[in-house]
């Protein structure tokens, strides 16, 4: 570099200099101009399908579209279960944000509870993703205002029109309709989540239980298209819910009415049977409760109300409540005597008021001190003769009770359409090691035989084996469905009848019609206090000791609480030339099957003669 | 004194008068940039158009925004190349004095004070330096023996720096950078020697993990982190670059069409009509609008560089040179940055997305290099 270099500028090197920078400069920027095409190459060509895919994934949700459930109907068409649509607030939690604010905001608005909120959380944890999560079912007017003006902030909440469940009759049909509930975290585990997608309630008890698949449906699908802030913008595609199917019932609601009222006031249990079909024609279980606050989530205080209310409204009478059948029984026993022989419709007994078994003191007393006299068959069933059947019951056995108590429906479910049928207990030499850790005792055999010691059994199994008795010896399930959809419920295979000679089912008719009719008849002054009727009937009273009565006691009831009085029960059909109809009663501490159940049984015949006078038609 | 030397001398200050006032009558608007710059701006505003959700109060105002671009950059292409010499140190002064305000008295935006407000215009200062650091550093070179010495890298630093800090403790990073990329082209093309470079290239390897640790807040380490995989905060600060290059990635060759684009319709791409706007023209035309939108940006490049070639001092060619490269930076970084390839700095697509002060800026930019070009017409 020569000294003038150094001060003089020299255009051309400086120029030349430049060049080259912006030359370098220059093939830099190609190189990013590669970079940024590669980049762009890469995206838009090479992986055009999968951000094809997250795109349309970003925009496109499924949502599930709840079929509506079944409806259920009586034999006639009146609607028992019905849907109504209501306004549910839910929230998506994926578009919420902050879902402690936004809890806390929904909070101020509507007044949540803890455990609503907790509830809710518990249900946010096991959705599936971005299925949105019920909050709050059947808001009111109020309510829904309230959300609408707050919307803005209220960013993921959701309020969309739902079908629930209602039950117009309310308590009438609680305990044999049941009713749907919230699903809840056990079901949550069982069940198939497609099958459940976008549906929140299930069936919790009763015939809404029993038919739970059927009366589901199938559910539907949307594919919405969203905005990033979970709005939808457009419906897509559409696969439509399949309802579910229509449970048609044996069930009469008027006559469900009638054995409601006839139990008012009281704790009891009416089933009425159509005995040419099975078919369940009134099953009543009082006091009773209404549903309809379960479906949308029941109030811990009302819920807290009915569980410890001391006459256990929830409780279904008719096919878990197991009571001691007492002289109910006393037909079939009869029957068995007759049919294995160890009496003849005149052989007879003298009964002193009491019996005692062979080398012993103990003295098994007969309802009516001072005893019945001379009495036989007709007579022992009726005046409810006890020391005729102890004579008869040990005579024949505990083997041979059991055997024709259990072909008569005692000791098993019968089978019917319900969830959690209670079985009852018809004891038996081989039941009462397993049962009682004991020996069967002589003594044992005694107090079966009038129905009482270990025995209980079901208002519904009371119904089923005097139907059983009243279609001499056909056996058949009882039955709630009649028809699903259009096609009918399907019958559990029949089991064999019971085979008896016809003289000896035409004994035990003329014995239980003279229940009603004979002047020494233990219901005939409760039935002819309700004037003439215009059919005949045969019936059996039945008095169930709750509380033993010590060796030389009385029973007396000014001495017992009301909850140790004695059941009252009757079980009874009609007509008797040619029976349609089968009932059992039970009234708990109704003291005498007589005075308390029997009428309830008339006047549910009754009206059952009087809407069917000429059959229910499906015979 | 020769003859021949005193007729040009007696010539010149003649034509020099003359020039001087013919000056400003001529125009010197340079018509093939100019009308890169429209075609440009057109294709902006039909992108704009669709990201903002037809919103023709956004069409209307970016419209005058661009007019007033425009007419800025007419005035400034007027602007003797001598006047600018002279001045060159008065937006630098005036932009340094801002900065200090805005860093005292500015109001904020997202927890950053980079805004001023003069009446119903707020701008930022930094914007006015993008420009007048290229300006007085080319103007230093310009009158200076090159390659440059070490006094005089000295001192250019030294002024680079200042600016650059007060914008960094804004703190706007991006903008610094761009700042200092500014004054690092005017360095480059001034010829600086090969061990500058590489003494500043290993001030930057070695200073990164200083700045990591001590100067970039949260959301700029985040910015980072997020580059290297945005899957780990998909809600947070991954958000923006999975659904930009969804948007990018799903559009393909052709793209889904004019209001089509459903990451940009359906408001997963946030930004998208400011500095994301890329994307939406990346779902809605594909492929090839984005080769052809390089395309027309690597002309305009061009077209500034020729002029810079061209220009026969060097305050001229450092300035016009120095202006078309960080043009291109601006592409390249907001390009890269969208797709994922650059961490997201606040930095907008020139010329398309929806924004006063960036169009106003470049478009005064883009004045002063025809102003440059003035000088070789005045030449020729």
């Amino acid at each position: 570099m020569s000294p003038a270099d150094r001060f003089l500028r020299n255009h051309r090197n400086e120029h030349l200099l430049f060049v080259g920078r912006l030359g370098f400069a220059t093939a830099v920027m190609a190189l990013m101009v590669g970079a940024l095409v590669w980049r762009y190459f890469d995206l838009q060509i090479s992986r055009h399908g999968d951000f094809v895919t997250l795109a349309e994934r970003n925009r496109i949700h499924v949502r599930a579209i709840p079929p509506p459930r079944g409806l259920i109907f009586d034999r006639n068409g009146i609607l028992l279960a019905d849907n109504r649509p209501g306004f549910t607030l839910s929230i998506a939690v994926e578009r919420a944000g902050n879902l402690d604010a936004l809890l806390g905001a929904l909070d101020e608005l509507l007044d949540l509870g803890d455990s609503e909120i907790e509830r809710f959380r518990e249900l946010a944890a096991r959705r599936r993703p971005y299925e949105s999560v019920p909050l709050r079912y059947n808001l009111s007017e109020l309510e829904q205002s309230l959300l609408a003006v707050n919307e803005y902030r209220l960013d993921g909440v959701e309020i969309a029109a739902q079908l629930i469940r209602h039950y117009p009759l309310g308590e009438r049909f609680a305990h044999v309709l049941g009713y749907v509930g919230r699903i809840d975290e056990r079901e949550l585990k069982t069940l198939d989540p497609a099958a459940y997608s976008g549906i929140y309630l299930i069936g919790k008890t009763g015939l809404e239980r029993f038919y739970e698949r059927e009366l589901l449906g199938r559910p539907g699908a949307e594919y919405v298209e969203t905005n990033a802030r979970g709005r939808v913008m457009r419906v897509l595609d559409r696969v439509p819910p399949a309802a579910g199917a229509n449970l048609r019932l044996h069930l009469d609601a008027r006559l469900q009415e009638v054995a409601y009222q006839a139990l008012a006031g009281a704790r009891g249990a009416v089933v009425a049977i159509d005995t040419k079909t099975g078919g369940v024609l009134a099953m009543a279980s009082a006091p009773s409760f209404d549903p309809n606050p379960f479906v949308t989530g029941i109030s811990t205080a009302e819920y807290k109300a009915l569980i410890e209310s001391p006459d256990n409204p929830l409780f279904d009478r008719a096919v878990r409540g197991q009571y001691p059948p007492g002289s109910t029984v006393k037909p079939v026993f009869g029957l068995a005597a007759l049919d294995s022989g160890i009496a003849t419709p005149s052989f007879g007994i003298y009964d002193p008021g009491f019996f005692r078994l062979d080398n012993s003191t103990h003295k098994y007393r007969d309802w009516k001190r001072g005893g019945h006299g001379i009495v036989n068959l007709y007579d022992a069933i009726v005046q409810s003769c006890d020391v005729y059947f102890y004579t008869v019951g040990t005579r024949m056995g505990i083997d041979r009770l059991h055997r024709y108590a259990t072909a008569f429906g005692f000791g098993a479910p019968t089978g019917v359409d319900l969830p959690n049928e209670a079985a009852g207990i018809m004891p038996s030499r081989e039941w009462k090691p397993g049962a009682r850790g004991l020996a069967w005792y002589p003594g044992d055999t005694v107090n079966t035989s009038i129905g009482q010691g270990f025995m209980t059994a079901t208002p519904l199994q009371l119904a089923v084996a005097t139907s059983r008795i009243a279609m001499r010896g056909e056996v058949r399930a009882p039955r709630l469905g009649r028809t699903l959809g259009l096609s009918p419920v399907a019958n559990p295979p029949s089991a064999a009848p019971i085979r008896v000679a016809s003289e000896h089912w035409d004994e035990i008719f003329r014995g239980m019609r003279g229940v009603v009719e004979d002047r020494q008849g233990t219901a005939r002054s409760a039935i002819a206090a309700m004037g003439p009727a215009t059919y005949t009937m045969a019936g059996k009273t039945g008095t169930a000791q709750v509380v033993g009565v010590k060796q030389n006691a009385r029973y007396d009831p000014r001495r017992l609480t009301k909850t140790q009085l004695d059941h009252a029960l009757f079980i009874a059909f009609a007509p008797v030339e040619s029976p349609r109809i089968a009932v059992g009663v039970l009234v708990e501490n109704g003291e005498h099957g007589s005075s308390t159940a029997a009428p309830v049984a008339r006047r549910v015949i009754d009206a059952f003669m009087q809407f069917y006078p000429d059959g229910t038609g499906h015979e | 004194m020769s003859k021949p030397d005193f007729d040009r001398h007696l010539r010149e200050p003649g034509a020099a008068v003359y020039g001087r006032r013919s000056h400003w009558l001529i125009p010197h608007v340079d018509p093939v940039l100019t009308l890169l710059l429209v075609i440009l701006m057109a294709a902006g505003l039909l992108v704009l158009y669709s990201a903002s959700g037809r919103d023709m109060g956004q069409i209307q105002r970016q419209m005058l925004f661009m007019g007033v671009g425009l007419a800025a950059m007419s005035f400034a292409a007027q602007i003797p190349p001598r006047i600018l010499l002279r001045w060159s140190w008065l937006p630098y002064v005036l932009g340094i004095l801002l900065l200090v305000g805005v860093d005292l008295f500015g109001s904020g935006a997202k927890g950053a004070q980079r805004w001023l407000a003069i009446g119903p215009v707020r701008f930022q200062p930094s914007e006015l330096l993008k420009i007048a650091v290229p300006l007085v550093l080319s103007a230093y070179f310009g009158s200076r023996l090159l390659p440059p010495r070490f006094k005089d890298v000295c001192l250019a630093v030294a002024v680079l720096l200042v600016p650059l800090l007060l914008v960094a403790i804004q703190p706007d990073l991006g903008t610094a950078i761009l700042i200092g990329a500014g004054g690092a082209f005017v360095l480059f093309l001034a010829g600086i020697g090969i061990r500058y470079l590489a003494v500043a290239l290993l001030g930057v390897l070695a200073g990164a993990p200083a700045m990591w640790l001590f100067a970039l807040h949260d959301y700029q380490k985040n910015r980072i982190l997020t580059l290297l995989d945005p899957q780990q905060d998909k809600l947070g600060t991954g958000w923006n670059i999975i659904q930009s290059t969804t948007a990018i990635g799903s559009g393909g060759l052709t793209g889904k069409g004019w209001f089509q684009g459903t990451q940009s319709q359906l408001d997963f791409l946030p930004e998208s009509h400011t500095d994301f706007i890329i994307a939406v023209l990346s779902e809605e035309f594909g492929f090839l609008a984005v080769l052809a939108l390089l395309a027309l940006y690597m002309l305009i490049v061009f077209r500034g560089l020729a002029i810079s070639l061209a220009a026969p001092s060097m305050f001229g060619r450092l300035l016009a040179g120095t202006i078309s490269l960080t043009f291109f930076l601006y592409v390249f970084v907001n390009i890269g940055m969208v797709a994922g390839l650059l961490p997201v700095v606040g930095v907008p697509l020139p010329m398309i997305s929806y924004g006063g002060t960036s169009v106003v800026t470049l478009s005064i930019g883009f004045g002063i290099l025809m102003a440059v070009r003035s000088e070789i017409d005045t030449r020729g």
